[in-house]
């Protein structure tokens, strides 16, 4: 059934229950369930777990997965046609932006979520987007943004509401397109690109709120935005660092013009809990990032802090902080997970997270009390103990010296911003695990401190080990560890399905599956170094997995 | 901030086993920064940002404003002063500020509310002060990084005699100064170069290769091994060189074929976890003294 998108917004809303035809959108009811058949949303559903209950793809016959359909994506807005396409039909081309168009910046990589919802699949590049048949892979249409400028390190993808998508660009504007034909509604500007902030996050949907969060180098406050889904209008936002002297937190620095341009920056989009209307998510590292300076000696709130907040007000409901008073430019920026699980014989409500900085973390993500704090990162050694919180106690011998520290991991983290999963079955939170090391060197003694991630030189020095490490929520303790042949952290992030799998790149060229329960290989394709975290659906009875690397989208079924 | 170092790491990836991605180069911020002196100037913190350049004889005019009337409070380099002036680099006025209208309102007193005195510039002065905040914002290096050149810093602080005893008892089983170690510090005169060096492992002579190549045993059936130098290996793949110069690549599943590797380089990555700082600028206090 095709659904023209000349029908009022309320015919939308009442059809929504109802299968739209290819190129429907998605509902925010449809958005509150857990990930079936479609992925409508960054992490597929709000919990941020990852997991597929998908089961045709399992243990046992994931040897038959072979390759349905590639397709190779061009950035740019001379992009002609698909090569996964037979035929050469010029794309339906849009083209937006404020830029002068005479900055194209070929950062042409995938390594954020595709949005797969009624036979199409939403995929984005910085300043790019694509709608491709999902039967195979052939455009339907490009969207090309041109650009101001702005840091264009990678774009997490789409979020949807109904028939519309939204997106983030690297010179700091949301734009609204239509699903179906790819043209802009709209497009709103979220942050000064001259502050140096720039846009990478996939907007999250919630309700009518579209989720929008930003990142920066240079010493700006961070903050989380939440737009209007019909108008674009804004509705709230949140700073991560106090901005007033009665603010929260704002004792936690040496001053108030240090906290407000403390950073904490909100560039990994979060998870959300409809029961209490509270959206989680991790902010980034307190700057100068390397340099105490102007920071003082204290925990530098709200920086690389777990964060609850009401969706509705913007308001904080509790906190939890993973790295206090950073100093290795460890960002928490991670996808948290929500699930229900048992804790100490009693049912919990909880929210896990695995952080950069080698430490793993569950909490009750109804109260943000603590449970369980852990060490996962084998050769972790910046921290010495853990606060009266229960975060780890950052050991000031490990800070960035003249001489040079030898830290683990570097600054890259044991983990950086791929997302990671959680099965319900095996009760294992599976994250990368990268044991690495880091000459740090103070270059900055200036007593003033440093700016940005200035002040500091870093010499990486090798890597003991990078592994899939499945993590027991209930102790922190992992259960086991796969090691990858690779020193560098394997892929673009994680799934894992009801059929006993676990996907990921594993850093040496493959897509590979391994068993949920013993991280044993089990299966792999050889397509490159994948760049972002595998996804899963069904399409006419079939079970889909795809992933890219670079500029190609790959999809797999079973044969 | 973001992952960067995968672009590094990505090229090398291949030779996982006997690699150790160490970054010689100047870090990526001092990489960024380069190529400043284009006519059209880019604000390299923020890449891509095109900063219009600014008229010479406006930004001298404006320094010698400010240097008359802010560097008191601000600092000679912006980055604030003795009198308690903030860091005007990461203002958020002066890095959205595009012709003055975010800056000279402040100079002729918008916020004396918050501490910050009417200068009394008028227009054509506080402009140029402008200006010149302007062009010190768009040398601004790569994620936030100062402007200027930071001065070498000695990193060679340890005690020589405790390094030649760790040396003694650590190192010497693989190494001698006689040898391999002979003139170390001659090759590698930069302290932190030479530092990185001997904790990552590498070549440290022209010696042969074979002292920090990976080789690997492939063992098909009983009696039946071929050795080679490692090229690849992964879960589902091995691929060896052999002394013929081919390739020659195997299949894995699971334990089949039993594969072995050797990599002289094993050692310096499990003692990474072993050293405390102390026993590193020992170390590289003793190597120093290897001319």
């Amino acid at each position: 059934m095709k659904i023209r998108h000349a029908l009022p917004l309320a015919s939308l809303l009442l059809l929504s229950a109802i299968s739209f035809g290819q190129g429907g959108g998605v509902s925010p009811e449809d958005l509150l369930k857990p990930l079936a058949k479609s992925w409508p949303t960054y992490n597929g559903d709000y919990t941020g777990k990852r997991y597929s209950a998908l089961t045709a793809v399992n243990r046992q016959t994931v040897k038959n997965l072979g390759l349905a359909w590639s397709s190779q994506l061009t950035p740019g807005d001379e992009s002609l046609a698909s090569s996964g396409s037979a035929t050469h039909v010029p794309v339906n081309l849009t083209v937006g932006g404020e830029g002068p168009g005479n900055i194209n910046i070929r950062s042409g990589s995938i390594k954020g979520s595709v949005l797969a919802v009624d036979g199409t699949l939403y995929v984005t590049m910085p300043d790019n987007a694509w709608a491709l048949d999902a039967r195979d892979g052939h455009q339907l249409w490009h969207y090309f943004w041109k650009t101001k400028g702005g840091t264009h390190i990678g774009n997490r993808g789409f979020g949807m509401w109904n028939g519309y998508l939204y997106m983030e660009t690297p010179d700091d504007y949301l734009v609204s397109l239509d699903a179906k034909t790819g043209k802009e509604r709209w497009h709103r500007m979220i942050a000064n690109m001259e502050q140096g902030y720039f846009a990478t996050p996939a907007p999250i949907v919630v309700g009518n709120h579209v989720l929008v969060g930003v990142g920066n180098d240079i010493d700006s406050p961070g903050f989380l935005q939440s737009y209007d889904a019909e108008t674009g209008e804004l509705q709230w936002k949140f700073y991560t660092v106090p901005m007033k002297k009665d603010d929260p937190g704002a004792d936690t620095w040496a001053s108030l013009d240090a906290a407000r341009h403390g950073g904490a920056q909100t560039w990994i989009s979060g998870a959300y809990d409809p029961a209490t209307h509270l959206y989680i998510f991790s902010t980034g590292n307190p700057t100068p990032a390397y340099t105490t300076g102007t920071r003082g000696d204290k925990d530098n709130l709200f920086t690389c802090t777990l964060i609850a907040l009401n969706v509705d007000t913007g308001k904080m409901a509790w906190y939890f902080q993973t790295s206090p008073h950073d100093m290795h430019d460890y960002d928490s920026a991670q996808t948290p997970v929500l699930f229900d699980g048992m804790f100490k014989g009693k049912m919990r409500k909880l929210v896990a997270t695995a952080a950069r900085n080698g430490y793993y973390f569950t909490v009750d993500r109804v109260t943000g009390e603590r449970l369980v704090t852990s060490r996962y990162g084998l050769t972790t050694n910046w921290a010495k103990g853990l606060t009266p919180a229960g975060g780890p106690q950052h050991d000031p011998a490990k800070d960035a010296t003249i001489a040079g520290s030898l830290a683990s991991p570097n600054s890259s983290g044991t983990i950086n911003w791929q997302p990671i999963a959680f099965s319900p079955v095996t009760g294992l939170l599976y994250t990368y695990e990268t044991d690495s090391f880091s000459l740090v060197y103070l270059t900055d003694p200036d007593p003033r401190g440093s700016m940005g991630l200035g002040g500091k030189e870093e010499v990486q020095v090798g890597s003991v080990g990078s592994y899939l490490t499945a993590i027991d929520y209930k102790t922190g303790e992992a259960r086991w560890r796969h090691r990858f042949y690779s020193s560098n952290i394997g892929g673009g992030g994680l799934l894992a399905t009801a059929g006993g799998l676990v996907f990921t790149g594993d850093g040496s060229g493959n897509l590979a599956a391994y068993d949920a329960a013993d991280g044993k290989a089990l299966w792999n394709t050889r397509i490159g170094q994948i760049s972002n975290a595998p996804q899963t659906f069904e399409l006419d009875g079939h079970q889909y997995v795809i992933c890219a690397s670079g500029d190609t989208l790959w999809s797999f079924i079973l044969h | 901030m973001h992952i960067r170092f995968r672009i590094l790491a990505a090229g090398t990836a291949s030779l996982t086993m006997a690699l150790v991605v160490v970054c010689w180069s100047l870090p990526a911020a001092h990489v960024a920064a380069a190529g400043q002196a284009a006519p059209h100037v880019i604000g390299s913190f923020n890449s891509g940002q095109a900063r219009a350049a600014e008229d010479p004889a406006t930004v001298a005019q404006g320094k010698t404003l400010y240097g008359i009337s802010c560097q008191a409070c601000h600092g000679a380099d912006l980055r604030g002063g003795d009198m308690g002036g903030p860091n005007l680099l990461r203002s958020q006025a002066a890095l959205s500020d595009q012709h003055g209208e975010m800056i000279i309102p402040i100079i002729q007193g918008a916020r004396q509310a918050q501490g910050m005195p009417n200068i009394g510039l008028n227009n054509e002065d506080a402009v140029a002060v402008a200006v010149y905040l302007r062009s010190v914002i768009g040398t601004i290096g790569g994620q936030g990084t100062p402007p200027g050149k930071q001065k070498p810093l000695n990193i060679v602080v340890g005690d020589a005699s405790r390094g030649s005893t760790y040396f003694a008892a650590h190192c010497s089983t693989c190494h001698s100064t006689t040898e391999d170690m002979k003139g170390i510090a001659s090759r590698f005169p930069e302290p932190k170069t030479l530092q990185a060096r001997w904790l990552a492992g590498g070549r440290a002579t022209a010696l042969d290769e074979s002292a920090t190549k990976a080789t690997a045993d492939v063992t098909t059936a009983p009696g039946q091994t071929v050795s080679g130098t490692l090229i690849h290996i992964d879960d589902f793949l091995v691929t060896l060189r052999m002394s013929d110069g081919t390739e020659r690549s195997y299949r894995r599943d699971g334990a089949i074929p039993r594969v072995a590797v050797h990599d002289p380089l094993q050692k310096h990555r499990d003692m990474l976890p072993t050293y405390t700082d102390e026993n590193v600028h020992d170390v590289t206090a003793y190597l120093v003294t290897l001319k």
